[in-house]
């Protein structure tokens, strides 16, 4: 097993309260998996990711434990965490394309990131050449600033980078989701490339975009709320997910080959709840259409058969 | 209703606006009552160039935009309010149309003061309810808010009732759910096909294929500012022609297929075809052009002497 989280509490300080955006969140990942984590704005899934890296304020560990490959992570300590990040667990942030120091060059960059990590740049040249190979980059993107570059380039460029120190976990964060299909299509190979190549061991896909995973991921985490809903291969997730809100989310997306006057899809009425003071119990509830007594305490996430976990009372969370 | 003929756009850029860039070159369609065409197209390829022209927010260096046989470019004052009465537009970001520091339903207003003027009170209230109602809000619930207090499906859906207090006939809809979270899309989408019920002609601009199928009848692929393929939506998505539509079929992520069961599909579909050239699946997509597929080109003279099959062979190269 490459990542194991248990019970994983993260919440925003703010002035008006705490922003419960994480809330118990127990999963594992297993080596070489592709792992799509999905749900709609706002559920949590940048906070998840970011616990895992940098978990700084005004974000606060309230509880829980991340272990990889056989090792708990400080991940409470920003300063400890130095010593993993890029090389243990490295992530693609959302938004990292429009990041990028528009006044520095990109090799440029890269050096100052291998320097940082006690590397003599000259040294890895070649690996980095070697890298910017396997995404289909030129050689010459070293020279430019990163405003000469396409948002498919400079993507690509972030996924080299984040990626160049063979970490065994990769984050990436809503990376395709700013790009046109072509390149987000490319994008999305070549994080199966490093995966399948072993330069990294497991990958959570951060996006909303229930196609793409259903692309290239091999199991899709739920998400609402900023509680688990369901996990479970892509294949159980799209084609016979057991959690009401992954059905409700499932079905209500136009497929190509489905028309309006044909089929008529529904969208799931009423909008997800706010995360500073959210309801009791399952946060699904006032838009569930099965909600019953139960549903007023948080429903357990649970494995209802092997490698697919549901958290509601309706699915197996009554015999937990 | 709505006509375009040989339109054109350059933009001048540049410093002094010395350089152009050619946004949308020699566009013709045509949206018909209750129609909802879809304009599908990767960023930049001129989608919104399109749907500002229409809206008369930018003007058209060539061609002409007709509604009911009238010259949109042309209207002027009076006329042109009465267009607006019938022609609006949305777009994508919802919450750019709002100001922050006013209530939601500001929007309302400006309608009111553009055409409604002499209309009461009462009477404008009950209309905004009516036309409220009509997007599936509660007018209780979404009225005396603030946009933060508003999801982007409401503040979508807000500005779409806005557009139907007129007796609109027409809307451009440009990337209007692109922003929205999924669960709250479909609604969106529905209500736009609901709105051809009632017989207005929308065009729907997505670079998302799949919500074109959900919603049009009509299809118009859009590269670089050029209409690639145009014509009845089910014809463009189940057997794609041009090779940038292939290229983007082949591409765009799906929940039925894998992207290698579409690839293998679109070629077998080549395999198949029967009139046209011989060479044509093995021809590099650059080389091959729409009627490369349809028709087998004869030989022809290319040279004194010298013969050639090739739809390409004595003609000029197309841009
Ligand atoms: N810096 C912050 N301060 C307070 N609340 C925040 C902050 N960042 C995110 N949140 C809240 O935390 C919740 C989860 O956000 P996020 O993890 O970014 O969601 P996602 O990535 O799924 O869109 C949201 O309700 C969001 O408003
Ligand atoms: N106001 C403008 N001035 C100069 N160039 C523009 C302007 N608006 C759009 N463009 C350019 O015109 C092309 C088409 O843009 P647009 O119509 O917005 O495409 P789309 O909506 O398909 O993304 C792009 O290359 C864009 O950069
Ligand atoms: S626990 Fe209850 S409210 Fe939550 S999803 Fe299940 S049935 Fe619905
Ligand atoms: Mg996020
Ligand atoms: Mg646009």
């Amino acid at each position: 097993m490459s990542l194991r989280v248990e019970d994983l509490t993260v919440y925003y300080q703010t002035l008006r309260g705490d922003v419960r955006a994480l809330e118990s969140a127990t999963f594992s990942l297993a080596d070489g998996e592709i792992m799509g984590l999905a749900g709609e704005s706002g559920c949590g899934k940048s906070t998840l990711s970011n616990s895992l890296i940098r978990l700084a304020p005004p974000m606060k560990h309230i509880k829980g434990r991340v272990i990889l490959d056989d090792q708990e992570l400080p991940i409470a300590d920003l300063h400890a965490m130095n010593e993993y990040r890029f090389t243990e667990i490295s992530v693609v942030p959302q938004y990292a394309m429009n990041a990028m120091n528009p006044t520095r060059k990109i090799g440029k960059m890269a050096e100052e990131l291998l320097r940082s990590r006690g590397i003599d740049a000259r040294k890895a040249l070649p690996e980095l050449e070697r890298r910017l190979d396997l995404v289909e980059l030129d050689h010459d993107v070293l020279k430019m600033y990163p405003i000469e570059m396409s948002g498919g380039m400079k993507q690509r460029m972030v996924m080299v980078l984040s990626t160049l120190m063979d970490p065994s976990l990769l984050l990436a964060d809503e990376i395709t989701s700013a790009l046109d299909v072509s390149t987000q299509k490319a994008v999305a190979k070549m994080l199966v490339g490093f995966r399948d190549r072993e330069i990294v061991k497991s990958i959570v896909v951060i996006t909303h975009d229930m196609s793409i995973l259903y692309q290239i991921a091999d199991g899709i985490m739920i998400m609402y709320a900023g509680q688990l809903a369901e996990k479970a291969s892509t294949e159980t997730i799209i084609h016979s997910p057991r959690h009401p809100y992954t059905k409700l989310l499932i079905t209500s997306l136009p497929k190509v080959g489905v028309k309006h006057d044909e089929v008529r899809l529904k969208g799931i009425p009423g909008n997800p709840p706010l995360l500073l003071d959210p309801p009791t119990g399952c946060r699904f509830r006032e838009r569930c259409p099965l909600a019953f007594e139960p549903c007023m305490d948080v429903p357990p996430f649970v494995e209802i058969e092997p490698n697919h976990f549901v958290a509601c009372w309706k699915e197996g969370g009554a015999n937990a | 209703m709505l006509k375009l003929d040989n339109v054109s756009k350059t933009y001048r850029t540049g410093t002094f606006g010395g350089k152009q860039l050619c946004a949308v070159r020699d566009v013709t369609f045509e949206i018909k009552d209750g129609e909802v065409v879809s304009l599908i197209g990767e960023s930049g390829s001129g989608k919104s160039t399109i749907g500002k022209m229409i809206l008369r927010l930018i003007a058209i260096n060539e061609g002409t935009i007709t509604f009911d046989g009238l010259d949109v470019g042309s209207l002027k004052r009076g006329d042109l309010r009465e267009y607006y009465r019938k022609v609006q537009g949305v777009f994508q970001d919802p919450f750019s149309s709002y100001n922050p520091i006013f209530k939601a339903d500001r929007v309302f207003e400006v309608m009111h003061d553009h055409f409604y003027r002499s209309m009461r009170q009462k009477e404008w209230t009950a209309k905004i309810h009516d036309s409220l109602e009509s997007v599936g809000l509660n007018p209780e619930h979404v009225l005396g808010k603030y946009p933060h207090q508003l999801s982007g499906g409401q503040l979508q859906r807000f500005l779409i009732a806005r557009a139907l207090l007129l007796e609109i006939r027409f809307l451009v809809a440009d990337e209007i759910i692109s922003m929205l979270d999924a669960s709250t899309r479909i609604d969106v989408l529905n209500l736009l096909a609901d709105l051809k019920e009632r017989d207005l002609g929308v065009l729907f601009i997505t670079h998302d294929l799949s919500l074109g199928y959900y919603i049009s009848e009509q299809a118009a692929i859009l590269y670089r500012g050029c209409i690639v393929e145009m014509g009845q939506t089910e014809k463009i998505y189940d057997n794609p022609i041009h090779p940038y539509t292939r290229m983007l079929m082949a591409s765009v992520p799906r929940l039925d297929k894998k992207w290698e069961d579409v690839e293998i599909e679109l070629r077998a579909k080549q395999g198949q075809l029967s009139d046209g050239c011989v060479y044509f699946e093995r021809c590099p997509e650059h080389q091959r052009q729409t009627c490369c597929r349809d028709d087998r080109p004869t030989l022809r003279l290319a040279e004194e002497g010298h013969f050639v099959a090739c739809q390409r062979s004595g003609k000029e190269e197309s841009s």
